[in-house]
């Protein structure tokens, strides 16, 4: 069925008794073309692209629980191509496009909304990085622009340039930023994957790999063995758990993120802005809520949820630049395992066994990423070869000395 | 969380920094002829167990010890404390 | 206007009369009352408007449950969106405001809406408003936006103060009703340090709201004894207005207490509300059950509530409903509330219950049937029966009294692991699975619905967790009512039946979430938004989970059930900072000659926490560069004197402090001289560098090394990760001496005769020649060190002393060099002077930078282990072509060259993949009399004299630049050396 605004009103005038299922809830078969495990977001937008770019037939999604219950069902929403290095610009400004013709490409409205993302200023040296940032986006084909406080000010007249412990000296704005109805993009997807004859299979757990002669040729699950041409995993949070099952230790670690939601208030922000001297960052979604975030919790975790000292010190970076949000209640919070890999850049690669594709290690970034992953990946495992604009996503990097280190951090997961 | 120091008894993890497996204390032999090989996997290859890890923690606002908790990733409680002096040497970092 | 509602009895004090205003109109309550018993005992039913729809809407509940009656509380500044009336305590003088509304509140313009209701169904949006693309930011998201939200915020800066602090007992018992105040006694009369802490303003829990007997007296007296008896306990702390909004990690729990909420404006100096941490070893949680609705056709008029509020109003406020009420229950609950309001008075017009063997009464009708629908624009007139027999009735009441059962109120188990299950006998959810460590469960929380359950649980919980020896104390008399509930959602209906009232959700919703294939419970809170309002769907989650499970054949607990997270309640983000906002975010950091560097006026940088003096402006100068190119030239012409305390420094001591520095530094150590100081770098065990600068040898087995301003704590961790964890053995020591000593670099052609007026030793150049360092004395005994390192390329030293005569030194330096006019400068003159001699600092310590990029890749010593050292040599990082940093000048010298721009070829495309390398720091050079930059360029070694373009599309700058050596001045270090 098509979505269309006739639709809603035919439907409302005759009792929506004709609205179908989004997507069906088929028994799985004995045996697919390729596998995708994990029915995120970015396993699902895998399967769409496979069947609608690629032509690939027989496709199945395994999803332990239900579709969209992990990091896409659970972060602040925020599409973004603000990239400096190389091996990221491309990536996420091919992303940022995709996003840009969604809700036409799989007829679902995501609310995507560029509302525009501002990354605050504090300092010189900050300034040259992010000026270095700009630059780079704007020579990549991406759009940015310098803003000084008084521009910024005129947006957000609330902002603390009163008494701010750090004060502030302008922002680098991506105007094609924004954010997206999260769960939507989840439905999106999968309604779309599915009408393309991909089996979305939830409340299927891989349970281990069945291997022969170096190369996989199925997967255990909860709800039997299920045979496969190709597999690719798509379980960021868990990619360690799973790839375990293959032996493979991955250059990556666990770390819980929460995430906060206040009362729906009255619009107040325009856009989405990021904090520069602490650990805040913030926007307002359609529905009302002052959606924010920070830090990490800091430790391994597979725990979702995390601690009071990081909510405290995500609570006072926005005290310190919008003093004005006192008042407005925290209503929920939340935490996500993030892949945290070593370098704070992703992995769409092959692995060393046959037959077995990996998509991982989106640290807090994977829901922008979300469109230009599955792509990459569908390429991937549809061509064998990465796509162009992921090429440096490689699980070798670390072994040659070609990471991708945006914030320079080094080997330290938490730290990025 | 509460990190119970084998010194100065229990204390808030916010006192403490993290910084991850206590694999890092067995940095590997630099003159071995598999040097490359063992500092890539020592530098960046991780369990990263569902369950119990032994992890490192710096008592930045304390007494400055480096610490390995054994913790479970799962439920955070924590099953012991070390000072990682003494886990440095039980693995045989004594030179 | 009279409290023509208003009934006997109540835990209020009705010898004072409180004046309050309602979207401006005034009204009176009395002391005890909540903003919503004070509305209801003046007549006022409608309080709000819902979300989508914008229907009216009157409270539902009497707690902090509450899904319609929320309001703007205060004005001005202290404007609070979003405030459940039913949990604010009445104070003289409180406004409030009705919100989500346009235009006033009966004659809402938004309540269009709900004439569309059939077009605006669960998840229409989903589907629509995708045509033509560019109209959803246009149009059709500012429509959406313009109507989103609930309340609004003042958008002033809030004036409250918010605190924070810590609490450690044995016992924390969350929720002061009969099972909490019995755990509180038990554990308090053992010597227990408890905690009891109760959300409401008023401890006693449900039983205030009761007319049970407790123990020979009424219930609301019994509390009020037990309150008195926990008072006289020096062991127990009492915390009314205190909700306990998390259970978190090893039993910190978190806890708002409302200090000031309850004033018309906080007392002088107290914080509106403080967050504490509460460390407990145990916790009894008994936080109560909560009613729950039957869902039915227009069940969302005002006049409509839980059959437990309108008994709270009248027992514990003196407030009815309405003069006539009626009631629709599923279960012996429901009629409690029609036998107390009866025997206040109050006319009942029915009691429906659904159940065939209805209890009878002898005071009023007691009907078995269904309410299927209801009347009254802005307020409850009719409710229409269909009786058992298929008959209607109808009903003339201004209040509806709803029961369907008690779910309890599970929320602080399932902040971990718990989840919880499901119980026949209550049909409702219970604690499980793996609660809280060290949490157990007591009362209605637990499914222990009577007062004497209660009161025996808490009880029990108490000594149990306690490991209290012997029989339970002896508890008072008091009622032990089976449950019983026959389990009943909704009234199936032609209209709307709603069962998220503030979102909206009607069973209509739930049903096409269930025919579109939103099944589980997360999609249908997802998809449905169910669950989602400010009450987190305390009331409206279970109905929407049993309809769900009817239409999926399942059993509820098959269906699953939702998590409750964090915070129990809606908590105020201000509290969640405390005191760290504005000013005070981060602490300050100042150096010992801040006060000195104030008084000659200069202008401060954050660095870090720290305060810099950034430069110094004299008289007539009006730009910042003025005064910075006067302290660059200055200093290079005579003397000039910076602070540089706040550079890190690490005191390493013992026997092995060479060999450690060995291996923390890629270059070698193990050689230099006593008395020598030399450069080093440190490289992550990645091989990037992380850090960069000089250790001086003060004795064979003592080096001081520095550190950048920003990496002075990650050095000190790094270096103590080093030597506890990887050289355990090693005879060393390490002290972060950061804060001890005071350090100020004095530079320039007659920096040597300055400090030969301070200094009590010979620094002459061959006694103390360029790297010298030594412990020495100053101003005849005091002690000091002295290092002859620069930075900005002049004949320079940095003398440190320790921190107390940190300004006395800086003075002494100003008196001493006032005959060489020696100039005092900051980070700005600092940074051009290391540029101009093309010193790498932070911004090409980028955290990306290899040795190799700094063009000190030989420094990597081949000789010996170093932390980096194994993995600075992958492929990868020593590529050809690889990055090198270089100088960048303007071919024309009025060009500038910004930091950030990006290096292209001279000629050819200008776009990413043809990018050189880039600009790391930039300066206006007087020296020189033209802008100079230092930068990173593909190869760029090879290509010193290439002409190349310097771009920054960002800020506008296309200039033609030269690719020169980065050190800019002096080149053979002529003058450090003189």
């Amino acid at each position: 069925m098509r979505y269309s605004g006739f639709q809603v009103i035919k439907q409302a005038l005759t009792g929506h008794k004709g609205w179908t299922p989004a997507w069906r809830d088929p028994e799985p078969q004995s045996h697919y073309d390729i596998i995708i495990i994990g029915g995120g977001g970015h396993g699902l937008a895998t399967a769409y692209y496979l069947a609608k770019e690629y032509g690939q037939k027989r496709i199945a999604v395994l999803e332990k629980g239900w579709i969209g219950g992990g990091n896409v069902g659970r972060n602040t929403t925020i599409i973004r191509s603000n990239y400096l290095l190389d091996g990221n610009e491309p990536f996420y400004e091919f992303s940022l496009k995709l996003w840009e013709g969604l809700e036409q490409d799989f007829n679902y409205n995501a609310m995507i909304s560029q509302r525009g993302i501002l990354n605050l200023i504090h300092s010189d040296a900050q300034r040259d990085a992010f000026i270095r940032r700009g630059n780079a986006m704007l020579l990549g084909g991406a759009d940015a622009e310098m803003l000084t406080t008084a521009q910024i000010k005129a947006r957000y007249p609330y902002l603390n340039t009163k008494d701010a412990r750090f004060p502030i000296k302008g922002g680098l704005a991506q105007h094609r930023g924004g954010t997206v109805r999260h769960d939507a993009v989840v439905w999106g997807y999968a309604r779309g994957a599915d009408s393309r004859g991909v089996d979305i299979i939830q409340n299927c757990e891989v349970t281990g790999f069945r291997q022969e002669s170096g190369r996989v040729v199925g997967v255990e699950t909860s709800r039997g063995y299920i045979g496969a041409g190709k597999i690719g995993c798509a379980v960021a949070g868990s990619s360690s758990r799973l790839m375990s099952k293959v032996d493979m230790r991955l250059p990556m670690e666990s770390h819980v993120l929460q995430a906060f939601v206040s009362e729906g208030l009255k619009p107040v922000m325009p856009g989405v802005v990021t904090f520069g001297a602490g650990h805040f960052y913030c926007s307002q979604s359609d529905k009302g809520g002052l959606v924010f975030g920070g830090d990490l919790d800091g430790y391994n975790s597979y725990a979702q949820r995390g601690n009071l000292p990081v909510v405290e010190d995500v609570c006072e970076g926005g005290m310190a630049i919008f003093p004005a949000f006192a008042r407005a209640r925290l209503l929920r919070m939340w935490g996500g395992v993030m892949d945290m890999s070593m370098d704070g850049s992703p992995i769409i690669d092959r692995t060393p066994i046959g037959g077995l594709y990996f998509n991982g290690g989106w640290c807090y970034g994977g829901f922008k990423a979300t469109p230009a992953s599955g792509f990459c990946f569908a390429h991937l495992l549809a061509r064998d070869e990465p796509h162009p604009t992921a090429t440096a996503y490689r699980f070798d990097r670390f072994e040659t000395g070609h990471m991708i280190d945006e914030k320079g951090m080094g080997n330290q997961p938490n730290l990025h | 969380m509460i990190i119970d120091h084998p010194l100065l008894g229990p204390r808030d993890s916010a006192e403490f920094t993290y910084m991850g497996d206590a694999k890092l204390i067995d940095r590997p032999d630099p003159d071995a002829a598999t040097a490359a090989r063992d500092f890539y996997d020592y530098a960046y290859l991780r369990d990263n167990p569902a369950g119990w890890h032994d992890e490192l923690w710096f008592h930045e606002q304390g007494d400055r010890s480096w610490l390995v908790v054994t913790r479970n990733t799962i439920t955070h409680e924590i099953r012991q404390v070390r000072l990682a002096r003494d886990v440095a040497r039980a693995r045989g970092r004594s030179t | 206007m009279s409290q023509k509602n208003r009934i006997s009895g109540g835990q209020i004090d009705r010898t004072k009369t409180l004046n309050f205003t309602f979207d401006g109109k005034r009204y009176t309550g009395h002391p005890g009352d909540t903003l919503a018993s004070a509305l209801l005992a003046n007549g006022v039913r409608l309080m709000g408007r819902s979300f989508k729809y914008h229907r009216p809407r009157g409270v539902l509940t009497a707690g902090s449950e509450e899904p319609n009656a929320l309001v703007e509380l205060r004005s001005g500044a202290r404007q609070e969106p979003n405030t459940r009336a039913t949990t604010t305590e009445l104070f003289d003088g409180l406004t409030a405001k009705s919100q989500n509304r346009l235009g006033s509140l009966r004659f809402d313009a938004m309540a269009i809406n709900d004439r569309f209701s059939n077009f605006l169904t669960a998840g229409f949006y989903y589907k629509t408003f995708m045509w033509p693309k560019a109209f959803w930011e246009k149009l059709y998201e500012p429509i959406i936006r313009k109507a989103a939200g609930l309340g609004s915020l003042s958008l002033k800066d809030d004036p409250d103060v918010y605190d924070k602090g810590f609490l450690h007992c044995d016992m924390l018992i969350i929720g002061a009703g009969p099972a909490g105040l019995v755990a509180a006694l038990t554990a308090g009369r053992s010597g227990a340090r408890v905690i009891l802490a109760d959300e409401d303003f008023r401890m006693g829990g449900r039983i205030n709201s009761e007319t049970f007997v407790i123990g020979g007296t009424s219930g609301a007296d019994w509390a009020v004894t037990a309150i008195a008896e926990l008072g006289s306990l020096p062991n127990v702390r009492i915390m009314p207005r205190t909700t306990v909004i998390g259970a978190f990690d090893h039993g910190i729990y978190g806890a708002v207490e409302r200090v000031g909420d309850h004033l018309a404006t906080s007392e002088t100096g107290k914080p509106r509300q403080i967050l504490w941490r509460i460390y407990s070893k145990h916790t009894v949680l008994a936080a109560g059950a909560t009613e729950r609705p039957i869902a039915f056709d227009n069940n969302d008029r005002p006049g409509i509530m839980l059959a437990s509020a309108m008994r709270t109003y009248a027992n514990r406020f003196g407030v009815a409903a309405d003069k006539r009420v009626a009631i629709f229950t599923n279960n012996d609950d429901g009629h409690r509330t029609a036998a107390d309001l009866h025997a206040k008075g109050v006319k009942i017009a029915a009691v429906v219950d659904i159940r065939p063997d209805v209890p009878r009464s002898l005071d009023y009708e007691v009907l078995h049937g269904e309410v299927v629908d209801t009347k009254g624009r802005l307020g409850l007139t009719f409710a229409e029966v269909k009786l058992g027999d298929g008959s209607i009735r109808t009903l003339e009441c201004g209040a509806l009294g709803v029961s369907g059962g008690w779910n309890p109120n599970v929320h602080l188990t399932c902040h971990q692991r718990g989840r919880p299950t499901w119980n026949e006998t209550l049909a409702a959810f219970v604690p499980g699975g793996t609660l809280p460590p060290g949490m157990v469960v007591a009362g209605a929380a637990n499914g222990d619905m009577s007062t004497h359950r209660a009161l025996q649980g808490g009880a029990q919980a108490a000594q149990t967790v306690l490991d209290l020896e012997g029989p339970l104390p002896d508890l008072p008399q008091a009622e032990d009512a089976p449950i019983n509930v026959t389990p009943f959602w909704y009234v199936e209906g032609a209209s709307r039946a709603w069962l998220d009232q503030q979102n909206d959700v009607t069973v209509k919703d739930v049903k096409l979430s269930h025919q579109e294939g939103f099944r589980s419970v997360e999609h249908l809170k997802r998809y449905t938004t169910l669950g989602m309002a400010t009450d987190q769907g305390k009331t409206s989650n279970m109905g929407g989970l049993a309809i769900m499970a009817e239409l999926a054949g399942k059993t509820i607990p098959e269906v699953g059930t939702t998590m409750f997270r964090p915070p129990y309640t809606p908590t105020a983000i201000g509290v969640f900072a405390g005191r760290h906002r504005g000013k005070d975010f981060h602490p300050t950091r100042l150096t010992p000659s801040h006060k000195w560097a104030e008084e000659r006026g200069a202008v401060f940088v954050e660095v870090g926490n720290w305060l810099r003096a950034q430069w110094f402006p004299r008289a007539g100068e009006t730009h910042w560069r003025q005064s910075v190119d006067r302290e660059v030239l200055a200093t290079r012409a005579s003397v000039g004197v910076c602070d540089v305390t706040t550079l890190g420094k690490v005191d390493v001591q013992g026997r092995d402090a060479a060999a450690f520095l060995n291996m923390i530094y890629c270059n070698g150590f193990g050689k230099l001289a006593v008395g020598k100081t030399r450069y080093g770098l440190m490289l992550r065990e990645d091989g990037i560098a992380m850090d960069d600068g000089t250790a001086g040898r003060l004795a064979e087995d003592h080096f001081v090394v520095t550190t950048t301003t920003a990496n002075a704590l990650p050095v000190y961790r790094h270096m103590e990760f080093v030597r506890q964890c990887l050289a355990p053995d090693m005879d060393v020591q390490l002290i972060s001496t950061t804060e001890a000593w005071a350090q100020y670099a004095v530079a320039g052609p007659n920096a040597r005769k300055l400090l030969e007026k301070i200094v009590d030793v010979d620094i002459s150049n061959d006694a103390f020649p360029f790297m010298a360092c030594s412990n020495i004395t100053i101003c005849d005994g005091l002690r000091a060190r002295l290092f002859r390192i620069s930075f900005s390329g002049e004949l320079a030293y940095e003398i440190a002393v320790p921190t107390a005569y940190g300004d006395a030194l800086m003075r002494k330096i100003m008196e001493a060099g006032a005959e060489f006019d020696v100039t005092p400068y900051g980070t700005e003159a600092l940074g051009v002077m290391r540029i101009e001699k093309g010193h790498a600092a932070g911004n090409e310590l980028n955290g990306t930078t290899t040795a190799a990029n700094l063009g000190i890749g030989r420094m990597v010593s081949g000789l010996k282990d170093s932390i980096g050292k194994v993995l600075s040599q992958r492929a990868g990082l020593n590529a050809e072509g690889d990055l090198r940093q270089v100088g960048i000048k303007p071919v024309n010298p009025a060009d500038p060259v910004p930091a950030g721009a990006h290096l292209m070829k001279a000629t050819g495309p200008v776009d990413a993949a043809h990018d050189q390398g880039y600009v790391t720091s930039a300066c206006y050079s007087p020296t020189l009399g033209h802008a100079i930059a230092l930068g990173f360029l593909k190869d760029g070694s090879a290509r010193l004299g290439e002409r190349m373009r310097l771009v920054s599309p960002l800020t506008g700058v296309n200039v033609d630049v030269e690719i020169v050596s980065a050190h800019f001045i002096d080149p053979d270090g002529e003058r450090l050396r003189a």
